[in-house]
């Protein structure tokens, strides 16, 4: 384990309104090829990390760094090139495009060419577009004006988009909110399986514990703003902090994980 | 110290009734989203029936119940215009409606002409306020001092309208949250109609109190449109406060303005609208919000390059226009010339607003500056015509960059307004800066070399350029940088994400379109002869809205069927009736109700369902999809 | 896709105005054709009466014979107050309609505008209204000829009145743009030539059609001048003037004001006009004279109508066509300019002659005094003033005028 190199290391990250703390105090570090999950109730300070992070919010102390390079504070452009992608909770495409143009405009963008006024755009990065297509299983629809997937789709596109630049940490905002149950499955195997290969750190929030459980590596839970609990699905379940929080909203547990616990 | 006073009086006095017409339009912007243009010809007609109304009833009463029944009145047929016209619209982008009413107020125009003659109407003092009251050696009019109080009453009242009664509440709820409303099951439709008419009313109200003070002519929507345009951005949209504190702000500063600038009052308004918008983004009591819609609309069809086949009937095309010259006449020609300029004109706003999203209102101060630029160079310079061409466009390129640049800093109606600041801005230099631009008698005498002066050859040379403009134009919409605008349009977040720096996009694209509009200047000013201030005027920069909206704003290069149409059949109009204005109107309100996607986008609409008519249709919820992934 | 766009829509353009252009030039060869160009749609309450007035002027000579035995046919054209929409009227005037002069104009830039589209299709242009020096001086050509009295005119003949006042504190009022700005130039120019002891202590450039008149009015006061110079007309005339009042502005204050006397501006004031005001102007109910009876009874027979003064530029300006046309026998503009140089005709104002120097016709102006009768403003001790007499020396023109 200590083999793999730190990804992203996170120390101290605050952050307050008015007085109130958002996030206090955040820090926990990522691996190459780990998959990490971000969870907390409601009002938890899981956006206002998660925003941070991706450079959409300024922390007032604390610091981001991306395989050792500061990204505190940087905008989310400076922070996409420095190697890290991103996914939205509704996912962000652009609907008038097809679905292989989509890709291509960030492929472009990763090889510095947004100012070239007079290529044909069709022709830049059309091969990679269509293998990075393919390994979100879009290739069929490549060409399907992206305004007219169903929202599964959407959201694989965005993986792909998110791609586009080889990235080594990808941070996903509620990966599968707004999906049906079997794509929510669908989408972080495949998430999951990209990772792996590719061995690409994943930072995601959610709102489904079973996606959660079944998918992270490590689980850092926030509450109020502070990180109270963090370690593997088992040691998260265990953890009578966790449960208090999570008792009422009777989230944590249902049949299936009861009966993998047990196991 | 009493003339300070006085002059302050005299300013609140002037805020009054801007804030009366103001405040109507920022109600009805806030509920609705309809940026209101004809709310000026609101105005004007309140005026106008209300110097009927009293010049036919007599006495205190008379003067008084006129001016309330005129506003009355004109409510009511603000009702019928909400109820017929936008209705119809109100989901259509907010340049729709812009459009819609802007054709409303030409047709207005002309029909007052029609109805109460071309004279000035001079109406009735008001009873009880004919005379003044004397401060320290001063005179108050007290009609004056009446108008002073009113501004807050009207506040008052609107204040306890929208604080203390059920509708109040509802009509704030749908300001901040339109759908929240739908959602609680109101009646939207009424509610709509109803803060219509109240805006009306408030609308016709300000003008009908015009009465004892000014003469009721049939110019007086257009001088208040744009100022009270301008009260409300700086106040904020939809903030009542807002336009009361800028229509002060603003009345004031000119009141003491003109003490120390006299010539001032001509740019004043816009000034203070370009500083509060470069500070203050969203006006000083406005909140940021995220656009409710995209100004173009959204279209599902993605654009491509043409086909071989397509690009040969293009070319097909463009032979056949170039041997006009060997059927056609003079004029004919000379026309034609015009044409293809504002064919370049209107593709260099096309390509700002539909693929960079960016609806330009002052976009002919680019042109204008370029058509100055070509007639300094060839005037104080004594340039060929082939280096003014080439070089007056970069006085387009050098205004668009440095206003650009600020311009991009917004979007939506803000950046529509920020851009018309810049353009009267512009155009005030023009106008004012005598010993240079030679004011409003222009600068004469910029006429084609040899080789270029017959009609002809003319004509060749402005369709070579407009083709040519049209192709480059092209070439950039499908290039990396075309799709890094259009990517920044769809999703300033995703584009953000995969590292594009939109606002320098933004930017980019603002100085290309910048210039390529000094281009058609640069021609306009050879084939007309001559610049003047007009040709960075408002109405220039509307008529190249109308006609990329005309050609289909979500279209690759619909603007050139649209300022074919539009040009032709404005130079048509214009030469066979002096009714061009009631003709041109109604024929933008139909285009806007009838054909929204414009000519080239209901033809490729049309063609599209033919094409797909064998695939399953997209399904409706798909555009609710792509508004909630926005 | 757009290309067929491109070429469907000219062609459509193209063919409607070439059927339209070959019917009129396959009519009748009897006709002389005379093109019009004025501010219809943007300026109606001027261009109403001044349209009257040369319809008037052409049934007269059609009923007369016409132009050596030609019928006279005048095609007008609305320019909506724009200088390049005139300048496209003008062409087509020129090119399809086959014109054999312009006439018209009421803005000082458009005058300029189609005069300079004269100077170079090389066209006859007779500019009707146009106050500005510019059209027959600094910006002048051989080709272009002006009716109206000029800025400098109306002026020189104000100033010939304000110059025997007693009032040395002088204030102006003139909208922001070259005819208020170079209307306050000339009056200052020659008012301070005539009394070098006089102080212009303060000046209000309101924008024009935008006056914001409580402040300007508030701020003039507060300037404590001993007249005024007003140059404002129209809505902001209105405006002034009813501020003004209220205000006591021109009380024990002399005012001297363009152009306010001419019925199109001092009948909207109605029983609000001011008094003693010193103005140039028309009035039509005062002049007794056996060429202007005859012209207003005509005019009343015909419109049931009393004229304003555009009705009588634009009467005159078609018999001004018509006489140079019938002198030159010929539509060849360089016979036109030969024929219009120095030529003399009636007016209903006397005769007039078209200076060969200039080019300016000296049709004059009447100055006097604005009063109040039975609610109506009108102008008392009116005197007309020869054009001719308030002209500078040849010497300076010839100086001002570029070379042709």
């Amino acid at each position: 384990m200590s083999m793999v190199p730190t990804l992203l290391s996170v120390e101290g990250l605050t952050k307050s309104y008015g007085g109130v703390h958002a996030v206090r105090g955040v820090s926990f570090e990522l691996r190459a090829g780990e998959i990490l999950a971000l969870i907390g109730p409601n009002g938890a300070g899981k956006s206002t990390c998660f925003d941070m992070l991706n450079g959409q919010n300024i922390p007032d102390s604390g610091r981001i760094r991306v395989l050792g390079a500061e990204t505190t504070g940087k905008k989310p452009r400076v922070i996409w090139r420095m190697g890290v992608g991103r996914t939205f909770q509704i996912a962000a495409t652009f609907p008038t495009m097809t679905v292989r143009e989509n890709v291509q405009v960030a492929l472009v963008s990763h090889g510095a060419q947004l100012f070239n006024l007079w290529a044909s755009t069709a022709r830049q990065a059309r091969d990679e577009a269509g293998r990075l297509l393919d390994l979100v299983g879009m290739g069929a629809y490549a060409e399907r004006p992206c305004g007219e997937l169903a929202y599964g789709d959407v959201k694989r596109l965005e993986l792909a988009i998110a791609l586009a630049n080889q990235p080594k940490l990808l941070l996903m905002d509620e990966p599968t909110a707004g999906m049906a149950p079997r794509e929510r499955v669908e989408l972080m195997r495949l998430t999951a399986r990209i990772a792996r290969e590719q061995s690409i750190g994943v930072l995601f929030t959610e709102h489904d514990m079973d996606v959660v459980f079944e998918h992270a590596d490590r689980i850092l839970v926030l509450n109020r703003g502070t990180l109270i609990a963090e370690g593997s699905p088992e040691e998260v379940r265990g953890n009578t902090q966790v449960r208090a929080i999570y008792l009422g909203e009777g989230l944590l547990y249902d049949a299936r994980h009861r009966e993998g616990a047990s196991a | 110290m009493a003339f300070y006073v006085v002059q302050f009086l005299t300013g609140l006095a002037s805020a009054a009734s801007l804030f009366l017409v103001a405040s109507g339009l920022s109600i009805i912007f806030g509920v609705t989203r309809i940026v209101n243009f004809a709310h000026g010809a609101f105005y004007m007609l309140g005026a106008y029936v209300a110097f009927t109304l009293t010049e036919r009833f007599s006495g205190a009463f008379g003067f008084w119940g006129g001016i309330i029944v005129a506003a009355l009145a004109v409510a009511a047929i603000g009702v019928l215009v909400e109820m017929v016209l936008l209705r119809r619209i109100y989901h259509s982008p907010e340049l729709f409606q812009l459009l819609a009413t802007f054709g409303l107020t030409l047709m207005v125009e002309d029909l007052v002409v029609l109805i109460w003659g071309p004279d000035d109407l001079v109406g009735r003092r008001a009873p009880g306020f004919k005379g003044a009251i004397e401060f320290f050696g001063q005179n108050i009019p007290s009609y004056d001092l009446f108008l002073i109080a009113l501004g807050p009453v009207v506040l008052g009242v609107l204040w306890l309208l929208f604080q203390r009664t059920r509708w109040g509440v509802l009509v704030r709820a749908a300001t901040q949250d339109r759908d929240m409303v739908a959602a609680l099951g109101v009646n939207q439709k009424w509610l709509f109609t109803s803060v219509f008419a109240l805006g009306v009313f408030l609308a016709a109200l300000g003008g009908a109190l015009q009465i004892p003070r000014d003469a009721v002519n049939h110019a007086m929507d257009l001088r208040v449109i744009v100022e009270v345009f301008v009260v409300v951005v700086i106040g904020g949209l939809g903030s009542i406060i807002g336009a009361f504190v800028a229509a002060v702000l603003v009345s004031e500063l000119n009141a003491f303005g003109i003490l120390i600038f006299p010539k001032i009052s001509i740019i004043l308004v816009f000034l203070v609208m370009a500083v509060v918008l470069i500070v203050r983004p969203w006006g000083l009591f406005g909140k940021p919000e995220a656009p409710a819609r995209r100004t173009p609309g959204l279209t599902v069809n993605p654009w491509r390059p043409l086909t071989t086949n397509e690009r040969l009937a293009a070319i097909a095309v463009l032979v056949v226009a170039a041997a006009l010259p060997f059927v056609a006449g003079n004029y004919v020609l000379t026309v034609g010339s015009e044409i293809a300029i504002f064919v370049i004109f209107a593709v260099s706003l096309h390509f700002l607003m539909s693929v960079g999203g960016l609806a330009s209102f002052g976009h002919a101060a680019y042109f204008g500056l370029g058509a100055y630029g070509v007639a300094l160079l060839a005037k104080m310079a004594g340039l060929p015509m082939i280096a003014c061409l080439l070089l007056g466009p970069l006085l387009g390129l050098l205004g668009a960059a440095v206003f650009g640049f600020f311009a991009v800093q917004l979007s939506g109606v803000y950046f529509a307004m920020l851009t018309l600041a810049f353009a009267q801005i512009v155009w005030s230099i023009a106008f004012q800066w005598v010993s240079v631009t030679g004011g409003d008698n222009g600068i004469l005498g910029v006429w084609p070399e040899k080789w270029a002066a017959s009609p002809s050859h003319f004509y060749w040379l402005s369709l070579g350029i407009a083709a040519l403009a049209v192709v480059i134009l092209r070439i950039i919409v499908f290039s990396p940088f075309g799709f890094a605008l259009r990517a920044t349009r769809d999703s300033p977040l995703r584009g953000e994400a995969i590292g594009i720096n939109g606002k320098r996009i933004q930017w980019t694209a603002f100085v290309i379109a910048g210039t390529v509009a000094g281009l058609a200047g640069a021609l306009f000013a050879y084939l007309k002869g001559s610049v003047f201030p007009d040709n960075m005027g408002i109405s220039l920069s509307v008529d190249a809205l109308v006609m990329v909206l005309l050609g289909g704003v979500e279209t690759v290069s619909g603007a050139v069927v649209g300022a074919i149409v539009y040009k032709a059949l404005n130079i048509w109009l214009v030469s066979q009736t002096d009714l061009s204005k009631l003709v041109l109107g109604g024929f933008v309100v139909l285009i806007v109700v009838a054909f929204p996607k414009g000519i080239v986008g209901t033809l490729e609409a049309f063609v599209h369902r033919r094409r797909k008519s064998s695939s399953s249709a997209s399904s409706p919820l798909l555009t609710s999809r792509i508004e909630s992934a926005e | 896709m757009r290309g067929y766009f491109v070429g469907a829509g000219l062609a459509i353009a193209v063919a409607t105005m070439a059927t339209g252009a070959m019917t009129t030039q396959a009519m009748a060869q009897s006709e002389i054709k005379i093109g019009e160009i004025n501010s219809y749609s943007l300026l109606p309450a001027f261009t109403e009466p001044y349209r009257k007035g040369w319809q008037l002027a052409v049934e007269e000579i059609n009923a007369a014979g016409g132009i050596n035995g030609k019928k006279l046919v005048v095609i007008s054209k609305d320019d909506g107050g724009k200088p390049a929409d005139a300048q496209t009227a003008a062409n087509e005037l020129v090119s399809s309609e086959n014109v054999a002069m312009l006439t018209g104009t009421f803005l000082s830039n458009i005058g300029l505008a189609v005069s300079d589209f004269a100077n170079q299709k090389k066209v006859f242009f007779l500019a009707a209204e146009p106050l500005t020096d510019a059209i027959t001086w600094s910006k002048g050509n051989r080709y272009t000829f002006r009716l109206r009295p000029s800025n400098y005119m109306q002026a020189a003949m104000l100033v010939e009145e304000a110059a025997k006042l007693p009032a040395k504190r002088w204030a102006t009022i003139a909208p922001n743009y070259e005819y208020g700005q170079s209307a306050v130039a000339v009056f200052k120019k020659l008012m301070s030539e005539k009394r070098p002891d006089i102080q212009w202590v303060d000046e209000q450039w309101p924008p024009q059609g935008k006056i914001d008149a409580g402040p300007v009015v508030q701020a003039t006061a507060a300037a404590n001048p001993e007249a005024i110079l007003n140059v404002t007309f129209g809505a902001d005339l209105v405006k002034l003037v009813r501020e003004g009042n209220t205000r006591a502005l021109f009380k024990g204050r002399t005012v001297v004001s363009f152009l306010t006397g001419e019925p199109e501006y001092l009948d909207p004031l109605k029983d609000e006009t001011p008094e003693g005001w010193i103005v140039t102007g028309y009035p039509w109910y005062s002049i007794k004279t056996p060429e202007h009876d005859a012209f207003l009874k005509a005019y009343q027979a015909k419109y049931n109508d009393y004229p304003r003064l555009g009705s009588i530029v634009g009467y005159q300006t078609i018999k001004a066509a018509a006489a140079i046309l019938a002198k030159a026998g010929s539509s060849d503009p360089e016979k036109l300019i030969a024929a219009a140089e120095g030529i003399s005709m009636p007016s209903p104002f006397g005769e007039i002659t078209f200076r060969k120097i200039d080019h300016q016709s000296t049709l004059g102006a009447f100055t006097g005094k604005t009063a109040l009768k039975d609610g109506k403003g009108i102008m008392v001790d009116t005197a007309y003033r020869m054009g001719s007499d308030y002209l500078p020396s040849d010497a300076e023109i010839e100086k001002l005028r570029p070379k042709d």
